[in-house]
């Protein structure tokens, strides 16, 4: 047998991967938003002829550009953590991610080499109908780039579309339609980039609000908090009418994932959703082990978890205990030690193949690859469970609920609160008051840190939220983590740290010097 | 018949060329200093970072991919499970 993988290893590995992926995601979301913002004042430029919109769009763009620039390729050394800290799950993954992940570099560089140079470098020397064109597509480009990543990370969520090759020990990618429609994979993406539209539109207010405080700028920053304001506000009503959407394929696909975020132990009909809430540990069990987090204080509005997972007040929504013991009938979901034992099951049938391989037995192996392995009853009814066959005790399938709880509250809270902002903010100018409302205009520049908190917590919820799942229900981190020393995974993670803090002090002092110095005349 | 083509291919990838000479040259201050952060960025992320901290652990510890299969067989076949 193989000792199960150091748990300081294992940590320091998801320590460094979380802290890549959050510096990263400072970069993203603003690129995503603020090019379309940017294109949407270029239209207006190209459709007024109007001088002053070609210099609102031209100083939105260079602080665009600074944060695609220091931004980009940070990503990248996602893709060499997989490769040295997560081998076991890289090799896993098999060809799932290959095609997204090709698809995206391609895109990427055309989109870079191309259409970026053209923004930044053709003003004057393309046409103005042609420079416009190549803003948008930059912004659907950025888009459509962000696709394919969280198509992949949907497959970890929920993976769909491949079959196990228990020769090669990989999964190898049968249907591409059912990866790029993956439930999870539609309302990821319709989430994310409605997030970071918001994000962009906050924070283009927010430097504006800055203008109008320091008294400069004001037609330009008038204008710019318009359509930022306009352009938020439309997203952030399309984050929540997507979060809810993400809400029923949650319920079926992460239930446990689901009821962390509600600290839901206990499930009922008419359950309710907790609008605010203050956890402390108990000593009560969940089941054996972990402890049970009550509410100190809660503010609870009545059927409404009921009513977002199943469209009426009557949805029996379980609670974790409901899931350890019983699972959930009514959406067909195993009791977690039912999914152990078939797990277990799966495990052996492979640990059978390989054995028969191994002595040769040609003929045994065949008969096991073609009966199970070629079977899709074997895995819909079995593989499908197999991680679960490294779980010692079904609380080992509970994430951490505080963590998940709180990230994702404060997610949802500050959502519905750009809500407010942005609508207040549309009030304010159209009354013509905003200038005289200096608390709002310190609020909205208050709001740019904010937005970020609310863009993180949003993936603190979604990655914290599934563990111990790499790959939902298939492979735990202990399990797609490499067996390399956790002091070089630490060096590195050190390394990272202040590599990042450097790129995101270049970029802010970089923007802060742009924006002190504001648009050209 | 050749001619034409091969001067009007010439003359675009000499204007591609020009285009990008040209922005790269009037580049305004940000623009330059960004561009100096993009290429020590990318020198550290794949000079320093990949080839000095990030092999690839499949590839540096065996040879072919039937040997790579081996090993994660191994362990998802037998790694005891985590007592956490």
């Amino acid at each position: 047998m193989i000792e199960a993988a150091d748990l300081s290893l294992i940590d320091w590995s998801r320590a460094q991967f979380a802290l890549t992926a959050i510096y990263h995601w400072l970069f993203v979301p603003l690129t995503l938003g603020l090019s379309f913002i940017v294109a949407i004042m270029e239209t207006q430029y190209v459709r007024s002829g109007n001088e002053e919109w070609k210099r609102m769009t031209r100083f939105w763009m260079t602080l665009f550009g600074i944060n695609f620039a220091i931004g980009v390729a940070t990503g990248i050394i996602l893709e060499f953590e997989f490769g040295t800290n997560w081998s076991s799950y890289s090799w896993f993954v098999g060809d799932i991610f290959g095609a997204p992940l090709a698809i995206e570099g391609i895109l990427a560089f055309f989109l870079e080499s191309t259409f970026i140079a053209v923004m930044f470098f053709g003003w004057n020397k393309v046409g103005k109908k042609f420079h416009l064109a190549s803003t948008w597509l930059v912004a659907v480009g950025a888009n459509l780039s962000a696709l394919w990543i969280l198509v992949a990370n949907a497959w970890m969520q929920n993976p769909v579309g491949m079959v196990f090759n228990p020769e090669t020990a990989r999964n190898e990618m049968v249907n591409f339609w059912a990866v790029l429609f993956n439930p999870v994979a539609v309302d990821k993406f319709l989430h994310t980039i409605f997030s970071g539209f918001l994000l962009a539109s906050v924070f283009v207010m927010g430097i504006s609000a800055w203008f109008m405080m320091k008294k400069r700028e004001e037609w330009l920053a008038k204008r710019s908090i318009l359509i930022s304001a306009v352009f938020g506000l439309l997203s952030s009503l399309m984050v929540a009418f997507t979060g809810d959407m993400s809400a029923r394929t949650l319920a079926q696909v992460q239930p446990v994932k689901f009821a962390a975020m509600e600290a839901l132990y206990d499930g009922s009909r008419n359950a309710g959703l907790v609008a605010v809430g203050i956890l402390r540990e108990t000593d009560e069990k969940i089941h054996t082990e972990k402890n049970v987090n009550d509410f100190v204080v809660k503010i609870k509005i009545p059927s409404l978890l009921s009513i977002m997972t199943g469209g009426s007040k009557d949805t029996y929504v379980p609670g974790l205990r409901d899931l350890i013991h019983y699972g959930d009938t009514t959406r067909k979901i195993l009791a977690i030690p039912d999914m152990m034992q078939r797990g277990q099951f799966a495990r052996g049938v492979l640990d059978d193949y390989k054995r028969a391989r191994m002595l040769g037995i040609t003929e045994q192996a065949e008969i096991i690859r073609k009966e199970y392995f070629g079977s899709r009853a074997f895995f819909d009814e079995y593989f499908r469970y197999f991680g679960y066959a490294f779980l010692s005790n079904p609380e080992d399938a509970i994430p951490n609920v505080p963590v998940t709880f709180y990230s994702f509250h404060v997610m949802v809270a500050l959502g519905f609160f750009f809500i407010l902002v942005c609508m207040l903010a549309l009030y304010l100018l159209f009354m013509d008051r905003l200038a005289r409302n200096r608390w709002f205009l310190w609020l909205m520049l208050l709001c740019i840190p904010l937005v970020y908190i609310s863009s993180e917590a949003g993936w603190v919820t979604a990655e914290m939220g599934r563990q111990p799942w790499i790959i939902q229900d298939l492979m735990p981190v202990s399990i797609g983590v490499s067996r390399i020393s956790a002091g070089s995974v630490m060096t590195t993670f050190v390394l990272f740290a202040i590599l990042f803090t450097a790129l995101l002090a270049a970029e802010v002092s970089i923007m802060i010097r742009q924006i002190k110095n504001g648009p050209k005349h | 018949m050749m001619g034409k083509p091969e001067k009007s291919t010439f003359s675009a990838a000499a204007r591609i060329f020009r285009f990008y000479y040209d922005g790269f040259t009037t580049m305004s201050w940000w623009g330059k200093r960004v561009w100096v952060i993009i290429l020590i960025k990318l020198f550290i992320i794949f000079i320093v970072l990949k080839v000095f901290f990030f092999p690839d652990f499949l590839r540096k510890n065996y040879d072919s991919d039937a040997q790579r299969s081996e090993y994660v067989l191994d362990q998802l076949t037998l790694t005891t499970p985590a007592d956490d």
